[in-house]
């Protein structure tokens, strides 16, 4: 069970454990993490999902998918190299440790 | 948290216009007693996941808004399962099931909305089926599971949505509507005649102009009986609208007409002590000629966001959020960005790929909304040229997109 760490806009950080092969943006919504809004539920509609991962595991993370990166475009916060839609984002065994930033708006 | 013994505010209804507003009061910093009563016996949960994929247990479900823990650490009182059947303005009160009486100093009418039944003869027969709940959609999850022809009734977003979730399962599927297009409310002629054609390619059968006389069997649901043909059918699921949940209101001697009525800070225009939010709800909007009643997600939300601020005591303006929606329906992703009235004039457009399709509506010259198909990028530069109420002409849109528009805009403001 991937465990990741949520960095809050705020400057206070969540903790999150979760099964391989969950969105991580349904761990973050089942563990209450604000500000991960995810209006459409994890349908790629609607990019009010979106982390920065930190720049160190951006690599095993992930590029962004091509519906995903057309996406990231209109955020509501900056588009960073590091952004990802966190609806798009499978955790792994891999991933354990996962840093994100929650950026400071999403819609 | 809670101040003691003084009243504080009753939510009704536990869906996400209900969730929305209880958790926005806790977020704004509103510190009274919040109540919510939800009629269903689960936690609130997310509705648009039910039409989009066969379910059959809880277990594979994963559409709880928040864990239950979201409640218990911000003092909400959230009673699954207790349902408001009475509301007395005068006396500030609602009566629940169980006879008791809980006051209120505000209250907010989050009821939703109720599907409207199946008007023939064998509507009620083992096998058809209507889906709202979660429990409908496990009971329809299950029944796919050895279904083979399968009538959807109601060419409609949820009808179509579930059309692509039978065909997935390897059911013959056929959708019967009675008037001449799909989503002949919500979509435009342009766009409608795409999203038949590729279900069709699916390999749904649709049938338009078409009426269901009867459904027939013996305690089971066997055949559907139109006026065109005899369809054998082991489920029937029907999706043919809704109708606000908005009897509480009207018993109480509030003003309602095919919803609550409220003002554009949604307070009922009888009773400034009552909100009402989401699918239940009839309110002014910038976007519209007259009152509306919008059934989506978004508007819900940014319902319950409005009211919980003005009642936590933060300013608040009109409402007035840029309506969107958006339907899957297999591989078919449809986005629409804004209000599209019928004397609109639509543009249709293709993306880089015969898939992807953008139709353009204009009024008075100026953009008014978008629909797209496959197109998520230019759905969301759409919302946000919208919501900015940026200017946008059919000539501004000669030989480009709204994405390369909105890019190039967003590019002029940073320079800026």
């Amino acid at each position: 069970m991937p465990t990741v760490i949520f960095q809050l806009p705020d400057g206070t950080e969540r903790k999150v454990t979760a099964a391989s092969g969950t969105a991580l943006m349904q761990a973050a919504v089942s563990n209450g993490v604000p500000g991960i809004v995810a209006e459409c539920g994890g349908n790629a509609s609607c990019a009010t999902c979106h982390v920065y991962v930190d720049a160190a595991q951006s690599e095993s993370a992930g590029p962004p998918n091509d519906v995903e990166d057309e996406m990231l475009d209109f955020t509501a916060s900056e588009r960073r190299p590091t952004s990802r839609l966190s609806c798009q984002l499978q955790l792994s065994d891999a991933l354990d440790g996962l840093v994100v930033h929650v950026p400071e708006e999403q819609v | 948290m809670t101040t003691s013994g003084a009243p504080g505010v009753v939510v009704v209804g536990g869906g996400q216009a209900g969730f929305s507003v209880a958790s926005t009061l806790r977020a704004s910093g509103y510190g009274g007693p919040v109540t919510v009563f939800a009629a269903e016996p689960h936690l609130p949960y997310q509705r648009p996941p039910l039409s989009k994929k066969a379910h059959t247990d809880h277990d594979d479900l994963r559409v709880s808004l928040v864990p239950e823990t979201f409640y218990r650490e911000r003092d909400i009182d959230l009673r699954l399962g207790d349902d408001v059947v009475a509301l007395d303005p005068a006396a500030r009160t609602v009566r629940i099931r169980s006879g008791l009486s809980v006051p209120y100093a505000h209250l907010v009418l989050a009821t939703g909305a109720r599907n409207r039944p199946l008007p023939v003869p064998g509507a009620d027969l083992d096998g058809v089926h209507a889906l709202r709940s979660l429990d409908d959609a496990l009971a329809i999850g299950r029944a796919l599971t050895t279904a083979r022809d399968v009538v959807v009734i109601g060419g409609g977003f949820i009808g179509l949505e579930l059309a692509q979730v039978a065909r997935a399962r390897g059911a013959h599927v056929t959708v019967v509507e009675l008037t001449d297009r799909l989503l002949s409310r919500a979509l435009s002629a342009e766009v409608e005649s795409h999203v038949r054609e590729r279900h069709e390619r699916a390999g749904v059968r649709v049938l338009t102009g078409t009426a269901v006389r009867v459904l027939e069997g013996s305690g089971r649901v066997e055949r559907v009986v139109t006026s065109g043909a005899v369809l054998p059918a082991d489920l029937v699921v029907y999706g043919i609208g809704a109708a606000p949940r908005d009897e509480l209101a009207r018993d109480a001697g509030l003003a309602v007409d095919d919803g609550v009525l409220v003002d554009e800070q949604l307070r009922s225009v009888s009773d400034p002590r009552i909100s009402a939010v989401g699918d239940c709800a009839r309110h002014p909007h910038p976007h519209a000629d007259g009152p509306v009643r919008l059934e989506s997600v978004q508007n819900a939300t940014d319902q319950g966001v409005l009211v919980g601020r003005r009642i936590a005591g933060q300013a608040s303006a009109p409402y007035e959020s840029l309506p969107w929606f958006w339907s899957d329906q297999g591989d078919i992703k449809l986005q629409i960005a804004g209000l599209r009235a019928p004397s609109d004039d639509v543009r249709l457009t293709v993306g880089d790929s015969p898939e992807r399709l953008a139709a353009y509506a204009f009024r008075d010259g100026l953009l008014v909304a978008v629909e797209t198909l496959n197109w998520p990028a230019e759905h969301l530069a759409a919302r946000r040229l919208l919501e900015r109420r940026t200017p946008v002409t059919a000539s501004d849109l000669t030989g480009t997109t709204l994405g390369a528009l909105a890019r190039a805009r967003r590019a002029a403001e940073v320079r800026a």
